[in-house]
């Protein structure tokens, strides 16, 4: 039997820090003029759930590596990173 | 010259593009659906402007894996000439046919008037009717046509004279204030490094007859025909 084990990714995609993120800067702002002044950098990403079936936690790994390469992330100007889980 | 428009889901512009070379350039064209694995037998083909699966995940994404893609790429690779414009400009940046990627605009907001391009080379097939540094009057309408790309690629851009068309002023001047999207370098359309791929985010389809405003577009559509 294979993929018989679910699995649940979570990516988080992000602009690279080489990249301006203007969106990120008009939040930031609208967090000062609400008086959260003590916030001092924000950068806007996006945010996967992705439930998937395979055998073991490495493979699965592989896997959304390749889900990220392939589609969820633009190299150019985005970074990833994501966990895991069983279940 | 025949000429094909593909067509996705959520194209926009391949109408105004259809329209512009059949009625305007008499040109035989065809509409080719997304779906479709092989292009008819033609010299251009034309990725036109719109909104292409919604722009979902980031606009183009989605699009350039169409079974047509593939296809569009061969037909890149055998020297004849592909444009994207708009969101076809995107499709060309997520497929690899042309280095960098779109950003939101600077504003973040959907930007759509007429702007002043300076047409950086005519070295190309889709500006020979062109002189460097002639003006064009040309409607842009997007929300991500900021176009990025590390200082690497810039520089190689500029060195092989692969920047084909810059946002400027009425006489030609560069600045933060005609630069409508925030793009680097004010860049508004690049080139390939084989020179037969344009991807240009302002639509020359819809000034391409006076009654439209301008008919400053139809020289690209001239110089791809002479």
């Amino acid at each position: 039997m294979t993929n018989h084990k679910k699995f649940k990714a979570n990516v988080k995609v992000g602009l690279k820090t080489s990249v301006l993120d203007p969106q990120g800067k008009t939040v930031l702002a609208a967090l000062h003029s609400l008086g959260f002044n003590e916030a001092k950098d924000l950068r806007v990403g996006k945010y996967f759930e992705v439930v998937l079936e395979g055998n073991d936690r490495q493979s699965v790994e592989t896997r959304v590596r390749q889900f990220c390469e392939k589609l969820l992330v633009n190299p150019v100007i985005e970074h990833y990173s994501f966990e895991v889980q069983e279940g | 010259m025949k000429a094909a428009v593909v067509v996705f889901p959520g194209s926009n512009c391949d109408e105004d593009c259809f329209d512009v070379l059949r009625d305007v350039c008499r040109v035989d064209v065809q509409y080719v659906w997304h779906k479709e694995r092989n292009l008819p037998p033609v010299d251009l083909v034309v990725l036109p402007g719109g909104f292409s699966y919604g722009d979902y995940l980031r606009t183009g994404a989605v699009a350039r894996f169409s079974p047509a893609m593939d296809a569009v790429v061969k037909h890149a690779n055998t020297g004849r000439p592909v444009i994207g414009i708009c969101n076809g400009f995107q499709i060309l940046l997520e497929a690899g046919l042309l280095p960098g990627a779109m950003l939101r605009n600077e504003s973040l907001s959907f930007v759509c008037k007429h702007v002043y391009l300076r047409t950086e080379t005519a070295n190309t097939p889709f500006t020979k009717r062109l002189e460097r540094g002639a003006i064009l009057r040309v409607p842009i309408a997007h929300g991500e046509g900021n176009y990025f790309c590390d200082p690497e690629t810039l520089k190689r851009l500029r060195s092989e004279d692969r920047i084909v068309f810059r946002y400027s002023s009425e006489k030609g001047d560069l600045g933060p204030q005609f630069n409508p999207n925030g793009s680097v370098d004010h860049i508004a359309g690049i080139l390939n490094e084989n020179r037969n791929v344009l991807g240009m985010m302002p639509h020359p389809e819809r000034a391409s007859e006076l009654i439209l405003g301008s008919e400053d577009g139809r020289k690209v559509w001239e110089s791809l025909l002479s």
